[in-house]
């Protein structure tokens, strides 16, 4: 049997200052209530520039280009000490603009539904062609775009509108006439979550040398649930988005379970590798229009920009042990049951200790612990605090509890197994998996030997239960060589063994 | 301090959830009228 292992994962960021005012459910939701509001008038002067956005720390971090410890040496407020070397290309994704995402949704259009302006297309077109995860052919499949009258006839009837520095520069279409699963809305939040997700997974693809039609299986794990009337959550993002990104080879399914979506695919990943249905499994997830400025009513009015800004997205490939990647270890996995009550010490208890007590490990063999890592610059103005300190508080707090670490060591503890947090409050793209690739590099790098990766999501906000939800697992050193060795000791047993016979005949023959 | 008092319960995801709450107030003597978890997040 094999051992799952993390070959590749890819970040992206997508630079969304429109779709904050109208597909935000902050903003849109104060345009149908009032319309005329003065938190409404302030938005745009409260939004940054692409550029600002690239020279974000914490963005620089989701890409990958600085470990999301070297925060701490960057002084706060991130959104006042740029990065002014800063670049949109990532060692592990890249950020784009609108523009070049709006292009991306019309390369997903499988339907006809995207209408963009022809001049805007065809700058957009050409920017996009530079990318060199596109092929030729791909960029040739995008159509032609649309004089302005056709698209303002169609928002007439109803279409949502695309806008680029605050002008209209297109449109998503209704899928049907009647059918709400398939309203214009809705269209336009499916597509470019199959768009930032297509980008995300074209990252991985060329940022780690892989090639498309060797992966089997997708797992797509966003936010969002795409269907008609008859089955509002059918799906299937999953294929939808392989097949634009070219993985031939591959079928997929989407998972669901909000923030906590993206741990159980990658657990179920993990275990499609390890039980051999699968040699190569991706697991996937587009960013959420919805969750754009969700906290911009705050940040307006303590006058901090408007951080929620961009779509995340991400793209991790799990596969058959190559002897160098960290492992997925299916053996340490937690998971909150039903029957663990809502307590948060209960929560903790079953996500974080009951795996490693089941594996004979202290809380401090875990070198680092990626729980919820929303950037805490988003959450402190709407007082929601900095939600990865507490958790690290929590697990430090079981740790002195049960004599793994010394009470007076919570606060070093914290400092050395956690992290600042630096995702986009994205619902899904914090939880856990954002800092999979950076545990990936400081693994392989020698700086950690195992990571917890933790997915905790409100169950509850479906309105099907009050439970929560939360799963882990751990990453660790690949111990390749050991195994290598293992495998040529055992020939080299064989041989001894040969040997000793051969000796052992030719003595019972000369005896005679 | 809560007996016969109605209580309204807003839970927090990342910190204390609204069943725990509840929990904890019921035994105080209080009613609970309403009681939900949310993400802040």
């Amino acid at each position: 049997m094999t051992t799952p292992v993390v070959k590749g994962a890819a970040y992206v960021l997508v630079h969304t200052p429109d779709m904050v005012m109208h597909y935000g459910t902050t903003c849109s939701s104060e345009h149908e209530a009032n319309p005329n509001s003065e938190f409404l008038k302030k938005v745009p002067s409260h939004l940054r520039t692409f550029e600002e956005a690239v020279k974000y720390a914490p963005n620089q971090a989701y890409i990958g280009n600085i470990l999301p410890d070297e925060l701490n040496n960057i002084p706060r407020p991130w959104y006042k000490n740029l990065m002014e070397d800063a670049k949109a290309d990532g060692k592990m994704g890249e950020m784009l603009s609108q523009d070049e995402l709006y292009i991306v949704m019309k390369l997903c259009d499988a339907f006809d539904l995207v209408m963009l302006e022809k001049s805007f297309s065809d700058a957009a077109k050409e920017k996009i062609s530079k990318k060199p995860y596109f092929t030729e052919a791909e960029i040739a499949k995008i159509k032609d775009g649309f004089d302005i009258s056709e698209i303002e006839s169609k928002l007439a009837e109803g279409a949502e509108p695309l806008h680029y520095n605050g002008k209209v520069v297109g449109c998503v279409k209704a899928a049907h006439a009647t059918d709400k699963s398939l309203t214009a809305h809705i269209m336009a939040e499916n597509i470019a979550t199959k768009a930032t997700a297509v980008i995300a997974t074209k990252n991985l693809l060329y940022k780690n040398n892989i090639s498309p039609d060797s992966i089997e299986y997708v797992i797509e794990c966003s936010e969002e649930a795409c269907g008609d009337m008859n089955q509002r959550g059918g799906g299937n993002f999953a294929k939808a988005i392989a097949e634009v990104a070219g993985l031939v080879s591959a079928t997929g399914s989407d998972t669901r379970g909000f923030c906590a979506a993206p741990t159980h695919a990658l657990i179920n990943a993990a275990a499609m590798v390890k039980s051999g249905l699968y040699k190569s499994v991706a697991v996937v997830a587009g960013g959420a229009t919805a969750k754009l400025g969700m906290n911009g009513r705050d940040h307006v009015n303590k006058d901090v920009p408007i951080l929620e800004d961009c779509l995340g997205a991400f793209a991790i490939l799990v596969t058959e042990d190559d002897g160098v990647n960290p492992v997925l270890r299916t053996d340490i996995v937690g998971r909150h049951t039903v029957g663990t009550g809502s307590s948060p010490q209960a929560v903790m208890e079953s996500i974080i200790t009951k795996p490693l007590d089941k594996n004979g490990l202290k809380i401090t063999d875990i070198d680092k612990y990626s729980v919820e890592m929303q950037n805490p610059e988003i959450t402190e103005p709407a007082g929601a605090g900095d939600v990865p300190l507490a958790n690290y508080k929590m697990i430090a707090a079981l740790g002195a509890k049960r004599g793994d670490i010394d009470k007076a060591n919570m606060p070093t503890f914290i400092k050395e197994h956690g992290m600042p947090g630096f995702a986009p409050t994205q619902g899904h793209i914090p939880s856990g998996v954002p800092f999979v690739g950076a545990a990936r590099s400081m693994i392989l790098d020698g700086k950690i030997n195992r990571a917890m990766i933790v997915g905790k999501g409100s169950l509850f906000l479906g309105r099907m239960t009050n439970l929560f939800d939360g799963v882990s697992i751990v990453m660790e050193k690949n111990p390749g060589k050991a195994e290598e060795m293992g495998a040529v000791s055992k020939e080299e047993i064989k041989g001894m063994v040969a040997e000793t016979m051969k000796e052992f005949a030719a003595f019972l023959l000369n005896r005679k | 301090m809560l007996e016969g008092k109605k209580v309204i319960i807003i839970g927090d995801r990342d910190g204390i959830p609204a069943p725990a709450i509840e929990e904890c107030v019921k035994t105080a003597g209080a009613e609970v009228v309403f009681a939900s978890t949310e993400c802040f997040v």
